[in-house]
């Protein structure tokens, strides 16, 4: 220990023995160890790196590798109030940053710096999960929503006064569930422990058998058939078993998993415990996206009333020997742990990167053991599944896409909010519903997905046709799909994890194409290079991330490719920067304003 | 082969090390003229570029006068060449990219001794720099690039003769190099 | 020695054992894969993508891709290489590479790539990053400018020197190399000269300090041979039972 023997030092070395004894001095839990330390002194100070180092008996570097890689965590002071605006395309058009730029001028800050004062600091981050009701913000992690000029000026006083948080006006926090449309797993209403004792009736291998008979395919978009992965997992070997339900909700659009959480979170804990049944485990995770850091609280008085009626803990439901418990784990503001690996890694207490497959999860997840991970909507469609029995759930759907799935609908309609619906509805179906007009584009299943124009409206959600994580942003037609694209593709390259080359300097390199066409120096030899990074990037790629940054590009540029093309100069080539604006330092520091001291855009 | 090619030739931003390396071809420069002939160059002392089929440029962009000569070639030359690590990367100008401009300046001209004459020169007669020096292929489109610093006369000559040839010009082992 | 299993590579037939993946089973062949983040001594790291290949016809990166029997592997043909070529011109593009002034240049691995690869340009607009050197150590310099982010010093330094002298900070295009101190310099970490991790930058990130540029121009490795020609020294070769090396050049 290097601390100061005074009481500054003790009281850090004390604070941290705390955080790290309710986390078993496990490096394994570092990021939750973490997200604590900044908690309590604001930031992750080199003081408390180089304690937690000590205890925890890993290099130092180890934790500023770590912290660094998540939007969430501090290394530097943020201010006593980090405000973070949405950043989705979504955000943008209700608004979000004409009022962030009002917040900026009336708290004197620059986007993405700290007040002089160390009072504040206001920056953007990626989609929070309120697209129904925003413009959204993350205030010290805590979603505000529902901004208008009017509520940015009350953050501003309150932030001016330096209110704490827990004074300000309750409604500010307020989360709606605009739940717009039910189906069976909305409808939900059984009693917690009814899809459990099902399962204990068939027993592990049968459950396995009755999920496989439903059909159910993962929800969280690729579409993996649940049963043949909780079969494999079963059948790994491996010293021990794990369940971990990702909650890691960021794809920009989605915020379906926040209602289910907020409604059907023991239906999620039961599905769970029902697939720590089928594959033999005994501890399972719920990842939670940081941006729901309001859910940690209740989602764990819902794990100790499940606790406290035998749903989970020792011999559940008086079964002797089957114990299972679920932990929480925290995310820190890192889209790429959605990635079913890179979750595994971060749940680890590591960067956030996706592993290499071969290995899958289901062999070597969680420290190399089988591991299942599934989504939040698969883990309460397997509870329903078993409820109510595989042939009565196959009925429901398509062939190949078996049950419901909860639609989230944000962007230029009058009904934003949820939609549960049977797979096989069509595009069209889900505009009527939610009274979108003149809608001209859909973006199905967020940027990694599938712009859908007008005239494929009649395609239907399912894995038959247009698979979908839920996500299903609507754009009318006074809406410009370039500037969309564009804005998906800033959300990639700031989500890029960094470990492969051509995602981490090929998103950059795509933004920079993007901006230069956006700015109005596009050219045609510009479209080309974008169309050489998607061949690359798709080719070449480590994971998901990389393989669909291109995805909102390339479809835009199929379906309104005039978007693009209106914006090029007709040249074959242009400077991606201003010549002029280049000259503007050395004309400052000369005085000179002659016309050899300019550069004009173009010369015969 | 009936008519000469016409070649323009000019270094920028760069040390006319690359222009030494052409000399460097020795006496097959004899052959290159019976195959071109040089119109702007240092080699002829014309001071603005006509009509030509080869614009061969070292040196990269750090000027308002860099930018007027390199649009002047890319106008008027069908295939424009970029030569040596300047003309491509930046080279060793563009090692000031991380610095400011303004504090350049200030340094050179006005806080250490030496050079210090009291103010930052300002005649109009002198181009403006940048405040970042760029390689030639972010300013206007390069259709081809000879690496080295410089090349060697060797890989200008195969580089040239394939192009003159009509294959595309590949160095390989030996002659492609970027010191 | 089990049933030797075989797949193919460019039309050639490459054995391997069960747990190797294509690039290791093709190195001890004496078969070349360009590879930068790959080094025979760790494990299969993944990321830098210049041993993508096409096997079966879908790409992925050969160093981390279990080998199986029957696959058909597509390595040297224009599309990979054109792959190739462009990922190298990423790495010049995205740190700053300044070849003439590097005493690294001539034994340089992105470098002797890229002459490889025939890659005359970066094409990308260069990002010329801010990256401060460290200079604060004795007799070790680190020019971050040059980084590609293989996390070769990383591994080594951890799984062979037991130190965790660098990690990786940060995400995305800002991801870079720091060293294990609370000054973040190297002076203050217990970095030895004789560590594995000042042996394996591919380029001219860890140097060792006063020995530079000793090797005179056209003597340099990469001056001697191409990397392709020289790579499979690097490599282990298989030995068949009787410990002669059935893939080794000059084996009798």
């Amino acid at each position: 220990m290097v601390l100061p023997d005074n009481d500054f030092g003790r009281h850090t070395t004390a604070k941290l023995n705390q955080i790290l004894d309710r986390h078993g001095r496990n490096a394994a839990n570092l990021l939750q160890i973490l997200h604590e330390t900044q908690d309590h002194f604001g930031y992750i100070t080199p003081d408390a790196i180089t304690c937690l180092a000590a205890q925890l008996a890993i290099p130092r570097a180890r934790i500023e590798s770590v912290a660094s890689f998540y939007s969430f965590l501090h290394l530097k002071h943020q201010g006593a109030y980090r405000v973070l605006f949405s950043d989705n395309i979504t955000d943008r058009m209700l608004g979000s940053q004409a009022l962030m730029q009002q917040m900026c001028q009336q708290l004197w800050v620059e986007p993405g710096r700290v007040s002089e004062d160390d009072l504040v600091s206001i920056a953007t981050t990626s989609c929070t999960g309120m697209c129904d009701q925003g413009p959204a913000l993350l205030v010290n992690g805590r979603a505000i929503t529902r901004l208008t000029h009017q509520r940015v000026q009350e953050i501003c006083h309150l932030i001016r006064n330096r209110t704490p948080l827990a004074d300000w006006p309750a409604d500010f926090f307020h989360v709606s569930d605009n739940i717009r449309r039910r189906g069976l797993l909305l409808d939900n209403q059984q009693t917690p422990g009814n899809a459990l004792r099902a399962g204990l009736a068939l027993g592990g291998e049968n459950t396995v058998a009755a999920i496989k008979q439903s059909g159910l395919r993962g929800r969280g978009g690729a579409g993996f058939p649940t049963g043949l992965k909780w079969e494999a997992c079963r059948n790994a070997p491996g010293t021990a078993r794990y369940v971990v339900c990702n909650a890691d909700e960021g794809e920009p659009g989605t915020f379906k998993d926040r209602v289910l959480l907020t409604r059907q979170a023991s239906l999620a804990f039961e599905g769970m415990t029902l697939c720590a049944l089928a594959v033999g485990a005994q501890q399972g995770f719920l990842y939670l996206r940081g941006e729901y850091r309001y859910l940690l609280e209740p989602l764990q008085s819902v794990l100790q009333q499940r606790r406290n009626t035998n749903l989970l803990g020792k011999n559940i439901l008086g079964q002797a020997g089957f114990d299972f418990d679920i932990e929480i784990h925290l995310g820190a503001g890192a889209y790429i742990c959605g990635e079913e690996s890179a979750l595994l890694e971060s749940l680890e207490g590591k960067r956030g990167v996706p592993r290499s497959r071969p290995p899958f999860p289901v062999t070597h997840g969680y420290l190399q053991q089988p591991t299942a991970v599934d989504n939040v909507e698969t883990f309460c469609q397997a509870a329903l599944a078993v409820q109510m029995g595989a042939e009565n759930y196959r009925a429901i759907g398509t062939a190949k896409s078996t049950g419901s799935k909860l639609i989230s609908v944000s962007g230029d309609c009058p009904r934003p909010g949820i939609y549960e619906y049977p797979f096989g509805v069509s595009v069209r179906e889900v505009l009527q519903d939610c009274g979108a007009v003149n809608a001209r584009a859909v973006q199905v299943s967020g940027p990694s997905g599938i712009c859908v124009a007008e005239n494929e409206f009649d395609r239907k959600l399912g894995f038959e046709d247009l698979p979908t994580a839920g996500a299903f942003m609507v754009f009318d037609d006074s809406r410009d799909l370039f500037e969309v694209a564009r804005n998906f593709v800033h959300f990639f390259a700031h989500e890029s994890c960094g470990f492969c080359t051509p995602c981490r300097v090929g998103t950059s390199m795509l933004k920079q194409s993007m901006d230069k066409i956006a700015a109005g120096h596009g050219t045609r030899h510009d479209l080309a290079e974008i169309e050489h990074l998607d061949r690359v990037l798709q080719t070449s790629s480590h994971c998901g991330l990389g393989r669909s940054a291109c995805n909102p590009v390339l479809h835009t540029l199929k379906h309104f490719r005039p978007a693009y093309e209106n914006r090029l100069k007709s040249l074959d080539f242009e400077p991606a920067f201003d010549l002029d604006g280049a000259l503007a330092r050395a004309r400052l520091m000369t005085g000179r304003d002659d016309t050899g001291a300019h550069l004009n855009a173009e010369e015969s | 082969m009936s008519k000469k090619l016409r070649v323009a030739t000019t270094s920028l931003a760069g040390c006319f090390g690359c222009h030494m390396s052409l000399l460097d071809i020795d006496e097959r420069l004899l052959t290159l003229l019976t195959l071109v002939e040089f119109d702007r160059s240092p080699l002829t002392d014309i001071k603005h570029c006509g009509p030509c089929d080869i614009g061969i440029i070292e040196g990269g962009i750090c000027n308002a006068e860099n930018v007027h000569v390199l649009r002047e070639f890319r106008s008027r030359c069908k295939i424009l060449i970029a030569i040596g690590s300047c003309a491509i990367t930046g080279g060793l100008p563009a090692q000031r990219n991380h610095l400011d401009l303004g504090d350049c300046l200030t340094e050179v001209y006005l806080t250490e001794p030496g050079l210090a004459h009291g103010h930052i020169p300002n005649d109009p007669e002198l181009p403006l720099p940048l405040d970042k020096v760029h390689p030639l292929h972010e300013i206007v489109k390069i259709d081809y690039f000879i690496p080295g610093c410089p090349p060697s006369g060797d890989a200008i000559w195969k580089f040239l003769t394939d192009l003159i040839a009509g294959k595309t010009p590949k160095l390989g082992h030996g002659l492609i190099e970027y010191d | 020695m089990t049933d030797t299993q075989t797949f193919q590579l460019d039309g050639a037939t490459v054995p391997f054992e069960p747990g190797q993946t294509v690039m290791q089973a093709a190195l001890a062949a004496g078969q070349y894969i360009p590879h930068l983040c790959y080094h025979p001594e760790f494990k299969p790291h993944g990321s830098c993508k210049l041993c993508t290949v096409k096997a079966n016809g879908h790409t992925t990166a050969s160093c981390t891709m279990p080998a199986e029997a029957g696959l058909n592997v597509e390595s040297n043909v224009e599309e990979m290489n054109s792959l190739r070529r462009t990922l190298v011109q990423m790495l010049f593009a995205e740190g700053n590479h300044f070849c003439p002034s590097c005493e690294k240049s001539g034994d340089c691995k992105l470098q002797a790539l890229g002459y490889d690869l025939e890659v005359h340009t970066a094409g990308f607009r260069h990002l010329y990053p801010d990256r401060p050197l460290d200079a604060s150590h004795p007799d070790i310099l680190l020019d971050f400018n040059r980084c590609i982010l293989c996390e070769l010093c990383v591994r080594a330094s951890s799984e062979v020197d037991g130190k965790n002298v660098f990690a990786l900070s940060g995400r995305g295009i800002a991801k870079h190399l720091i060293v294990n101190a609370e000054s973040g310099l190297l002076k203050d970490t217990n970095i030895a000269l004789t560590d594995k991790a000042m042996q394996v930058c591919p380029v001219g990130v860890i140097l060792k300090k006063r020995v530079g540029f000793s090797v005179p121009i056209g003597e340099r490795r990469y001056d001697q041979r191409p990397i392709s020609a020289q790579a499979l020294d690097d490599a282990p070769r298989q030995s068949d039972a009787g410990g002669s090396c059935a893939a080794c050049e000059g084996n009798p």
